[in-house]
């Protein structure tokens, strides 16, 4: 029987990544995701795996780190929380733009600014719309339990090196220091560096191989035509990607009236408003977007026949509120329903602004 | 004897690196980067290790090393190549890596960078070209500018009272444990660019012995942003860059 443990979500962070194959770690402490680093440290994998962990000068420096692995087709990640990952926005940047697979960790804290420690999702902007400069997306997981919180580094390491593109898992404070059982996973082993040469060098920086010119891993092309055409290309692995990836859960949806939207600690606590509402006879339904980007648009629109009403309730002003408004495009009304700064909803909270907006 | 009798097979002492790709390189002509890229493609081949070399290029007129030195490259965002040869060297311990930096983006926007991958010890080798300017950008003040010198963003010349003084990285870097071999060179006369050779294989060699971050700088010529011909430009380079910037090595363990 696989190994169950009682983990806080930053812990099974850093175990997945063992386990899951990666080859390196790099990252700057920052509440309230230091558990990571500080895990990897404890665990020792250069001794085991050979996994490569680094405590960098910034996250400036992180995110270049991971820039130069994943140059070398090799697995690497980082972690940080809201501050650190605008810092590490130049960087991601140039990762889409060189289209460089790699896996990052957001566990949001209330901002903006140095803003608080407490949980928040005042980041899904930064991270569906692109915090960086240009037009480019990455892929966006948002787990809502600490297993799904190790599920989704294999989940993203696999989906960065399908589509060579960084995947994010946005978590947040509350997820990365709340405790759950965690059932580890079968071990995948790290890829030597010949099966790396192999898979990857006809365009990974190995080292220059017979028979080849040297591989130029860039994310700079000065004439105009050349850079629209990469553009056109990148766009069109966002459209596969949005064909291909949506991944949702739907809690009872079947004969629902009414629907909240919400992801990662939202959703944890709209199951429970569900709850209430069905209690008082009200068809309520929950719809969870596991990826961020691609959004389940489709999965909503599909709702839309049976449905009076949407919430979507988020812990920060309204961001995701927009795509799903864009998803409805009218049809029937969108509420929101949010906390900011740290500050978390109750069920019931939930519950009262969703009975007052759609007068029930 | 005419020419012909002379050029032979037998009597070869001098070709192109194999390892120098035939793009014509954009570098303005007089330019030091062309002969440090030069350099570098033949210690390279001299080495052997073409299939073992993995490049970081910087922001500023060098981005477009990649075309000229066949080997694998990685093209950093503006400062940070320290940051990417520090994973690369990690995850390839028996690979050379070195990154190839300007004095704005290693000394200016790219310090922590610099500074905290040579406290580390990575074993790179990292080239400096100081021509204490911003060439890309069109000859804005670096970090390096010697008071007094003229511009663009000091077109009265550099003002201690304003812009503060000209720093002298490679002195800094040369206190830091990490590094072994600190050296400063130029390539403006046959005699300097052998001498470079030397240095640049000297810090490849350590790269090799894991004895910590070799740091090649190379003192250097803009000309077309100091405004002067090539020819002037060297000698304007030896007046007033080497008295401020005295060449040789500064450590060596
Ligand atoms: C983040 C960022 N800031 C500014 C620039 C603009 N920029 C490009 S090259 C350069 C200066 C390069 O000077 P240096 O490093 O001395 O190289 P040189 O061209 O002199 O060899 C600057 C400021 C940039 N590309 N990225
Ligand atoms: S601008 Fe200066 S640094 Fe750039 S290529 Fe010309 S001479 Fe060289
Ligand atoms: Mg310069």
């Amino acid at each position: 029987m696989a190994e169950k443990l009682l983990k806080k979500g930053n812990e099974a962070i850093a175990l997945a990544a063992i386990r899951y194959g990666a080859d390196g770690y790099f990252g700057y402490p920052i509440t309230p995701q230091s558990e990571v680093m500080e895990t990897l440290m404890e665990e020792m994998p250069w001794e085991t795996t050979g996994m490569v962990v680094l405590q960098a000068e910034s996250e400036t420096s992180s995110i270049n780190m991971l820039y130069g692995g994943a140059c070398c087709g090799k697995k690497v990640m980082t972690s940080s929380s809201s501050p650190g990952i605008s810092l590490m926005c130049e960087g991601i940047s140039y990762m889409a733009g060189a289209e460089l697979p790699c896996l990052l960790v957001n566990v949001i804290r209330g901002g903006p600014g140095l803003g608080t420690i407490q949980p928040a999702q005042g980041d899904y902007f930064q991270a569906v719309k692109g915090g960086g400069h240009g037009d480019y997306k990455i892929i966006v997981l948002a787990p809502a339990s600490v297993q799904e919180m190790y599920d989704f580094v294999g989940l993203g390491f696999e989906l960065a090196f399908k589509y060579r593109i960084p995947a994010m898992i946005l978590s947040d404070g509350a997820i990365g220091q709340m405790m759950e059982k965690v059932e580890l996973r079968d071990p995948v082993r790290r890829l030597t560096d010949e099966e790396i040469a192999q898979k990857y060098g006809h365009w990974a920086t190995v080292g220059k191989q017979a028979g080849r010119k040297g591989n130029i891993i860039s994310s700079l092309s000065l004439a105009a035509s050349e850079m629209e055409a990469i553009n056109l290309r990148l766009q069109e692995k966002y459209r596969t990607i949005e064909k291909n990836e949506i991944r949702f859960e739907k809690l009872l949806c079947e004969d629902a009236e009414y629907m909240l939207v919400a992801f990662g600690s939202s959703s944890r606590i709209c199951e429970s408003t569900v709850e209430i509402a069905r209690q008082k006879g009200i068809r309520l339904g929950l719809l969870r977007p596991v990826t961020l980007f691609p959004f389940p648009s489709p999965a909503i629109q599909e709702m839309l026949p049976q449905l009076k009403g949407i919430m979507s309730v988020e812990l920060n002003s309204g961001q995701m509120v927009e795509d799903v408004r864009l998803a409805v495009n009218g049809a029937v009304p969108v509420e929101f329903y949010g906390r900011m700064g740290g500050s978390i909803f109750s069920p019931e909270e939930v519950f009262s602004a969703f009975a007052q907006k759609f007068n029930l | 004897m005419d020419s012909n009798d002379i050029i032979k097979p037998e009597n070869l002492v001098y070709s192109k690196s194999k390892v120098l790709t035939d793009t014509v390189m954009h570098y303005c002509p007089g330019c030091s980067h062309g002969v440090v890229h030069k350099l570098l493609a033949e210690v390279i081949g001299d080495m052997d290790i073409q299939d073992k070399t993995i490049g970081i290029s910087p922001v500023g007129c060098a981005v477009f090393a990649y075309k000229y030195i066949d080997i694998d490259w990685q093209q950093a965002a503006h400062g940070r190549a320290p940051a990417l040869a520090t994973a690369t060297k990690r995850l390839y311990p028996d690979k050379y890596v070195f990154a190839y930096q300007g004095d704005g983006d290693l000394a200016s926007i790219g310090t922590a960078e610099i500074i905290h991958a040579c406290n580390r010890g990575e074993n790179i080798v990292v080239i400096f070209i100081n021509n204490a300017i911003y060439g890309m950008t069109g000859g804005q003040m670096a970090p390096t500018t010697l008071l007094g010198m003229k511009t663009a963003t000091t077109p009265y010349g550099r003002k201690s009272e304003l812009n503060g003084y000209p720093l002298k990285i490679t002195e800094l870097i040369a206190q830091l444990e990490g590094t072994c071999y600190v050296t400063r060179q130029s390539v403006q006369n046959p005699g300097s660019v052998r001498k470079a050779k030397k240095a640049i294989r000297k810090a490849f060699e350590n790269s090799a012995q894991k004895k910590g971050t070799s740091f090649v700088e190379i003192v250097a010529s803009c000309n077309s942003n100091w405004k002067m011909p090539p020819v002037k430009a060297n000698k304007w380079m030896e007046e007033n860059m080497f008295p401020f910037y005295p060449l040789g090595d500064i450590k060596d363990r």
